[in-house]
Formats: C-alpha cells, sequence, structure tokens
C-alpha cells in the first residue's frame, strides 16, 4: 500500500513538471510585456530595459524557467505586478473562503445526493424517481448565477434569513461563518446534487440488478442492510470519482459563484489577476489548481483500493 | 399428498401479471423432507422462476397468477415481505449457478456467512464467529480463519461454492434450492461439490430442489425428477424410473440428445494433407515489468498438434488448462511466445498484422456464447459479408453466398436482413458458423462452440458442423471441456493440464482407455458417465459389441 502510494506520488512529478513549463511558456508567449504593465505608460525605452534586466526578462527562456522552478521550490511564488504583495500571501489571504465553499457544499452535496440517488433507484419508475430525475435536471440546466440571485431575492430580500453577500471566517464564530456561507453553499449544492444524485442512481441500478443483491435477499436481510451494505458499497467507486472532481472543480474556481456573493476566495482572485494582467498571480493560481487536481486524484485512487479489493496496486 | 415439505400446486407465473404470457403454466411439484428433487429443463422452461418464486425473489415484471407454494403447510404466495425474509436462510435457501457473482465481491466471505446469523439469530459477535468456522468446516474449506477473511476473488470457483453453501445451510434450513450450482464449475470440481451437497443432505436431513439441465447430473443426485418444457411439466417420476422407461417423447428426446461418453466408432482415415499444425508453441503471460513484479504464468507449454483436412482434432481441459489460449494463439487474437503455427504451408507464429491479413482467410473461429460473439447493431447478413468485403469480394456477390450460407446451416436465407436479438441461441450459433464459412476457410476453430446451448439445440448444432464438415472438407480445432461432446465429434482428442498436452492420441483410445492418471480422473469425474441415456439403460447393462 506504501509502497502503492509512493509510485503514484512519483508518477505526480512528471504530470506538475508538465504543466510548470506550460504555465511559464504561456506567461512567455503571449503577447504583451509584463515590463511595460510596471512601468506604466510614461516609461522611457531605457527604464523598460532596467525593469527587464531586473525581471531577468533578457537572459534565455531556459534560464528563466529554471530560475522560476528554483523560486518555487523555496516557496517563492513571485510577487504580484499590482498589488506589489507576494503572490503566496495574496493566495493564503483568498484560500479559506474557497476551501470553506467546497467543504460545506460538498459535504451536504453527499449527505442529501446520495439517499436521494439510492431511493430513485430502489424505487425506479416512481414518483420519488420521477421527482429526483426531475431535480436532477433542473440542477444541470439552472445557470448558477440565475439559482444564486433567486435564492437573495428569497432567503435575503424577502424573508431577512440570510446577508445579501460576504464572508466571516470560522475563527470569527461558526455561528457567524455558516451564516454567510450557507446561501452561496445551497446555490452551488444544487448542481452537485444533481450530479451526484444521478450517478449513484445509475450505478445502483446496474448493481440491483446483479447476482450478490439476489443472495444477500435470499439471505433474509432486510432491504436498508441489501441496499447499503450490498449494494451501494459496490457503488462506491463511481461516486467517489464524481466526488472528488467535483471537490477538485470547486476548490480550482467557482468564479460565478464567489462573484454573485462577493465571496473574497480564488475564483475571485483569478479572474481579477486575468483582468490585470498580473502573470505572477495567474501562473500560481494556476499550478495551484493543477496540485489541486493531481492530489485529489491521488486521494481517489488511494480510495479505490480501499474500497474495492479487487483493484490491484500495480 | 399435502404433507410434503414443500408443496407447489397450479403455479402460475406471467409477465407484467398477463395471464397470456405465462412463463410457467400450472407446476406441480412435491418434496418430501430429506428428499431430492431435479426440475429439469432446457433453458426457458421455467425451472429457474419457479424456485426463485418459491423463495418470493422473482423480478418485478413476473408474478405468480395462481397457485400456492405451501412449505411445511405455510402459503408463500401471499405471505409479508417480512414473514418471507424470516423464513429465508431459515427454512429455505437458495444458491445459484455462477458463485464468483452471487458473493459480493467487496465483503470477506465469512462476513457474508455471519451476516446470517447477524439477523436471524441472537449469538453475541464471538458465538456467530465460532459457528460460521464451524460451518466452513463442514463444506470442506482448508484453512478457514485464513478463508474467513478472504475475498471472493481470492478463492476458486468450488472454493466460493462451498462458501455459498455454508452461507446457506448455517441455519439449517429443511430446503434447500440449488440453482444449477455445478454448472460453472469445471468437472473435477462439480464432482466435489455435489457430493458435498450429497453429504450435508445426509447430514442435516435438508431436502434439496436441485436445478439443472444435465441428465448426467440428474442421474448422479436425484431421488425423484420433474422434467419441465415451456413452462409445462412434462413427467415426473423416481430417477431410475425415468432414465429407463421414459413417458414422454420430450423427456425421450432429452436423453437422446445427451452425448455418450463412449467415443464413437472411429473414422476411415482420410486426407494426409496437414491444413494445420504447431510446433512447441508457448504462450507465458507476466513477468519483465520494470514496476511490476508479476509472476510468470505459462498459459501453454510446447503444445505441438496436427489437423489433417476433414477430421476433428479435440482439445479437452479444465478452466485454466491452456486449450482457449492455443485457440486463441492459432487464430494470433494473441501473440505466441515461441514456437510456430502452420497454416497452409506457412509459418503465421510471427507474421506482421499485414502479411497476416491474407492468412487470416484460411481460419476461422466460432465462439462460446452466440449471444455476445455477434455484433448486436448491424443486421446478421452485414455480420456474414464483413469479412469476404475486406478481402474484395462485390457487395452483391458477398451477400448471394451469405443467403446460401444461412441455407447451408439451416435458416431461411430471408434470414439476412435481421438482427441477432431476432434469433434464439442455438440459430445464432448457426449464423455464427455461416459468418465463418463465409471466408471460405480451411480450418474452423470451435472454441467451446456448443457449451451454451441447450442439449438438443447442441447436438443439432454437432450434427451441422458434422455434415459441412463432410460437404467441405474443414479441419475443426475442437475446444471443450464436455468430455462427452469431445467423444462424439473428435477423431483425436489433446488432453491439457496447467499449460501442458497430457494425452494426444485417437479419441477412442484417449477417452475409452487412457493412459494418463489425469484423464483417468477427469474421465472419472464426469456426471453420468455409466449411463448410456441415449439407450435407457446404464452402460453396464449393454449388450457387449460384436
Amino acid at each position: 500500500m506504501l509502497g502503492y502510494i509512493l509510485q503514484r506520488i512519483l508518477a505526480a512529478i512528471p504530470v506538475m513538471g508538465f504543466v510548470a513549463l506550460f504555465v511559464f511558456l504561456l506567461l512567455r508567449l503571449t503577447p504583451g510585456d509584463p515590463a511595460a504593465i510596471i512601468a506604466g505608460d510614461t516609461a522611457t525605452p531605457a527604464q523598460l530595459e532596467a525593469i527587464r534586466t531586473s525581471l531577468g526578462l533578457n537572459d534565455p527562456l531556459f534560464t528563466q524557467f529554471f530560475r522560476w522552478i528554483g523560486q518555487l521550490f523555496q516557496g517563492d511564488f513571485g510577487t504580484s505586478i499590482i498589488s506589489g504583495k507576494p503572490v503566496i500571501e495574496l493566495i493564503a489571504a483568498r484560500m479559506e473562503p474557497t476551501i470553506s465553499l467546497a467543504l460545506t457544499t460538498i459535504v451536504l452535496s453527499v449527505a442529501i445526493a446520495v439517499p436521494l440517488g439510492v431511493i430513485a433507484a430502489w424505487k425506479h419508475g416512481t414518483l420519488i424517481d420521477r421527482f429526483v430525475m426531475l431535480l436532477s435536471v433542473l440542477g444541470f440546466s439552472v445557470p448558477v448565477f440565475v439559482i444564486g440571485y433567486l435564492m437573495i431575492s428569497l432567503f435575503s430580500m424577502q424573508l431577512g434569513w440570510f446577508p445579501v453577500q460576504g464572508f466571516k471566517p470560522i475563527g470569527d464564530g461558526v455561528g457567524k461563518f455558516f451564516h454567510t456561507i450557507a446561501l452561496p453553499t445551497f446555490t452551488l449544492t444544487l448542481l452537485y446534487i444533481a450530479l451526484i444524485a444521478r450517478i449513484t442512481r445509475t450505478s445502483m441500478l446496474e448493481i440491483l440488478g446483479d447476482d450478490y443483491v439476489r443472495t444477500a435477499r435470499a439471505k433474509g436481510l432486510p432491504e436498508s442492510r441489501v441496499l447499503m451494505r450490498h449494494a451501494l458499497r459496490n457503488c462506491s467507486v463511481p461516486i467517489i470519482t464524481v466526488i472528488g472532481i467535483g471537490l477538485a472543480l470547486i476548490i480550482s474556481g467557482v468564479v460565478v459563484t464567489e462573484s454573485v456573493f462577493n465571496l473574497p476566495g480564488l475564483g475571485r482572485l483569478t479572474v481579477d489577476a486575468v483582468l490585470a494582467r498580473d502573470y505572477p498571480v495567474i501562473q500560481a493560481v494556476i499550478l495551484l489548481a493543477s496540485l489541486i487536481y493531481v492530489v485529489i486524484n491521488l486521494l481517489i485512487d488511494i480510495a479505490y483500493v480501499i474500497l474495492d479489493p479487487r483493484i490491484r496496486y500495480a | 399428498m399435502s404433507n410434503g415439505l414443500l408443496d407447489i400446486r397450479n403455479l402460475r407465473i406471467a409477465l407484467n401479471g398477463n395471464k397470456d404470457q405465462q412463463v410457467v403454466k400450472g407446476l406441480n411439484l412435491s418434496i418430501e423432507p430429506g428428499q431430492t428433487m431435479c426440475l429439469v429443463g432446457e433453458s426457458g422452461s421455467g425451472k429457474s422462476l419457479s424456485a426463485l418464486a418459491t423463495m418470493g425473489l422473482l423480478p418485478p415484471v413476473l408474478s405468480p397468477i395462481a397457485g400456492s407454494i405451501k412449505l411445511k403447510g405455510e402459503e408463500l404466495l401471499g405471505a409479508s415481505p417480512a414473514r418471507m425474509r424470516e423464513l429465508r436462510a431459515t427454512s429455505m435457501s437458495m444458491i445459484f449457478q455462477e458463485p464468483m457473482t452471487a458473493l459480493n465481491p467487496v465483503a470477506r466471505v465469512g462476513q457474508q456467512i455471519e451476516e446470517v446469523l447477524e439477523f436471524h439469530t441472537n449469538l453475541s459477535q464471538s458465538a456467530r464467529r465460532k459457528r460460521v468456522m464451524e460451518m466452513m468446516e463442514g463444506v470442506h474449506l482448508p484453512d478457514v480463519e485464513k478463508m474467513y477473511r478472504s475475498f471472493p476473488h481470492q478463492l476458486s470457483g468450488g472454493q466460493r461454492q462451498r462458501i455459498m453453501i455454508a452461507m446457506a445451510l448455517v441455519m439449517g434450513p429443511q430446503l434447500l434450492i440449488a440453482d444449477e450450482p455445478t454448472t460453472a464449475l469445471d468437472v473435477t470440481t462439480q464432482a466435489q461439490i455435489l457430493s458435498l451437497i450429497r453429504e450435508l443432505r445426509e447430514q442435516q436431513g435438508t431436502a434439496v430442489l436441485f436445478i439443472t439441465h444435465d441428465m448426467g447430473v440428474v442421474s448422479e443426485i436425484a431421488d425423484d425428477v420433474t422434467v419441465l418444457k415451456l413452462g409445462e411439466v412434462m413427467e415426473t417420476q423416481n430417477v431410475e424410473n425415468l432414465l429407463r422407461h421414459p413417458q414422454t417423447d420430450y423427456t425421450r428426446q432429452l436423453l437422446q440428445a445427451v452425448p455418450s461418453h463412449v467415443p464413437r466408432m472411429a473414422r476411415a482415415e482420410g486426407s494426409k494433407e496437414i491444413v494445420l499444425s504447431t510446433d512447441k508453441l508457448c504462450k507465458t503471460y507476466g513477468g519483465g515489468g520494470i514496476f511490476t513484479r508479476a509472476r510468470e504464468v505459462k498459459a501453454a507449454q510446447d503444445v505441438s498438434i496436427k489437423l489433417m483436412k476433414g477430421r476433428t482434432l479435440g482439445i479437452v481441459g479444465e478452466s485454466g488448462s491452456g486449450k482457449s489460449t492455443v485457440a486463441r494463439c492459432i487464430m494470433r487474437l494473441i501473440d505466441p511466445t515461441s514456437g510456430s503455427i502452420m497454416v497452409g504451408g506457412s509459418d503465421i507464429a510471427t507474421l506482421k498484422q499485414r502479411e497476416l491479413k491474407p492468412q487470416r482467410k484460411k481460419i476461422q473461429i466460432v465462439f462460446q456464447d452466440p449471444m455476445r460473439s455477434l455484433n448486436p447493431r448491424i443486421e446478421v447478413g452485414q455480420s456474414i459479408i464483413e469479412g469476404p468485403l475486406n478481402f474484395g469480394v462485390p457487395r452483391a456477390k458477398a451477400m448471394a453466398r451469405a443467403r446460401e450460407l444461412l441455407e447451408l446451416v439451416g435458416l431461411p436465407a430471408s434470414a439476412i436482413d435481421r438482427f441477432p436479438h431476432q434469433f434464439s441461441g442455438g440459430q445464432r450459433q448457426r449464423i455464427a458458423i455461416a459468418r465463418a464459412l463465409a471466408m471460405e476457410p480451411d480450418v474452423l476453430v470451435a472454441d467451446e462452440a456448443v457449451s451454451a446451448l441447450d442439449v438438443s439445440v447442441q447436438a443439432q448444432v454437432l450434427e451441422l458442423l458434422a455434415e459441412l464438415q463432410q460437404r467441405l472438407g474443414l479441419g475443426i480445432l475442437f475446444i471443450t471441456h464436455d468430455l462427452g461432446v469431445a467423444a462424439q465429434i473428435c477423431d483425436e482428442v489433446i488432453v491439457m493440464q496447467y499449460g501442458r498436452v497430457v494425452e494426444y492420441g485417437p479419441a477412442a483410445q484417449v477417452l475409452g482407455a487412457p493412459q494418463e492418471d489425469y484423464t483417468k480422473a477427469l474421465i472419472s469425474a464426469a456426471p453420468g458417465r455409466d449411463w448410456d441415456f441415449a439407450n435407457f439403460r446404464p452402460f453396464s447393462e449393454a449388450p457387449l459389441a460384436p
């Protein structure tokens, strides 16, 4: 098991290497001169040249690349061109809202969607099943910002239950935290409920036709046991996959939701950086997002091995 | 008559509750305590459905519309779900055909047995565990401590079926329903499982409702036999009487279709022309990976065969013997590790795909399961002409030939633009044969080609193959696990075990007077080997051959 994990971590290194190279080239090959952005409109050619030299932009590409990689390994992600602050600080400040939103959304979605999917499959073809399917079509097809504004209009403006926007860190008190994160969570949850309930229903439908489910019933087990222990357990691989991908998606950019609810998260940071051509920030955010994907995929792979003994480490 | 353990009276099961779509039409059946009743029939006879109805496990689209099923006098049809759950495992249990799929793949087998006790007894966890261990020993599983913690995929087929039996009998039910429990197992394993069921029946006094299509198995295990055909009971008799004096034509046909284990008369030697031969063919899997330390598996070792024009060479063996590996190497569906494969004078063992293509025409294959070997989305005519088109035959000519071939295999030419699902299993296998013949091959490889078919259909397809061979001079390489089938169709037989050839010679010699211990063991494990079903008597009573 440990060897398997080590092997998977080793395999992730070239992936991250390629991402780093891509990100680096993206910056160098897109039109636009960082020196010009820093210096502003009034700069003289001599000033520009001085800035270029100080940024190392006149060195050969591969020298720049390895220098940059070297800095990354020392935890130096560069400095934002716009705010002048270290990128790592900017990201750290934006991590909490995004991670909080991701976790609340996934936990709530799983708690609702998995039972819904199981029941829909169990009561296949009945009204409950159709209701779940309808919910899931709605969740997929109504854009997030529409749901977001509807939520705000109903729960904030009319009922006054939740704030319209903003974010309070968990350090300010659990109550305040949940009060501010509730609406964005509900908004995003609808999409993930749709996704997870659907995959749960489909996998369960397939598994419920399997022989060992019949065996479980032939043993005289109650339906709850047949469904949870024998059927759902065998669906865990596709469900975990979708949950993992969902989590990675939320962390690496829920731009719309963060914008609607004015959450100071990573998604907003990314958009602002792109609009301002703040290359060091863009680079760091892309790298971070890839790292999150790689880590979550690794966790999913490890979960497979734990959940399904037939999957070999090799 | 009504004080039997299980009494089924006039049971009718219908599709969607529609009485015009009955799949079981008035089944009557009675089992006494401790007795074994065999329910025999071909596919579609309703034998499994009757069993599932007894357990209350029919799929939702099927429902009993009339009749009664009484277990110890208690009516099961209409019993509450809670009552049915109570009865399952405690009063009646069921084991299934394929123990691999019948066990939960992600749960430890010991826990799967223990679960039964958890829901049907108040035993403490340690008492449950103890009982499970006893039961696992009772079904003769080795090293039960380790076995308890194993997952199904880590066990052999026979071990898995033993787990199923332990699970079914752990509560000591009076009735065990066994639905084709040995069909998916090798013949030696089958013999062991049959003797285990007999032993436990004697120990526990369990009555057994044994569902099978195999007359050999019936002759080994039954007290009484009920023969079903398309949902109707043909006859119920004591096993001895049934085998000796079948009352209905259907039973007679069923018995006559059973391939005898006595090899047929050797055919006169024919052509000396070798159409297929291999020399020291080897196939090794695994080993040599950089990251993996996979064990090397020698799936085939030094297999040398020779097949003449117009003759049939059989390869028999249990699962894992390498017989299918040899067939696939010969077809170059997988690449042999070493050795040569001569087809019509050229060695195809090492040819590259491009060079191989013209040779492919000479050798064609028919697979085991005609449900899966024909593309369900294209018409059978298209399936048949696909090969010839690839070799440049004009479409119109290929279609005309396809019609002829369909007639040759006993189907109407109009079948050409129908889809596979519109045909029965036997008809589909005929189509698969027509598809192979469309290439006008010299050699036909039949990989378990009749194993998935009912015995009467199997007899027809074997007859068809023999007839085609006569007419077209085909060399047939016939892969099978069924010694009876091999005895009836093969001129020469190869017995394989663990990838090696154990015995190779004329069929009459290998199957009639085997020299090797393994061959002898295989033959003695075959169920019903003592019965000459087609002549309604044991071989021991057969008049001596002139």
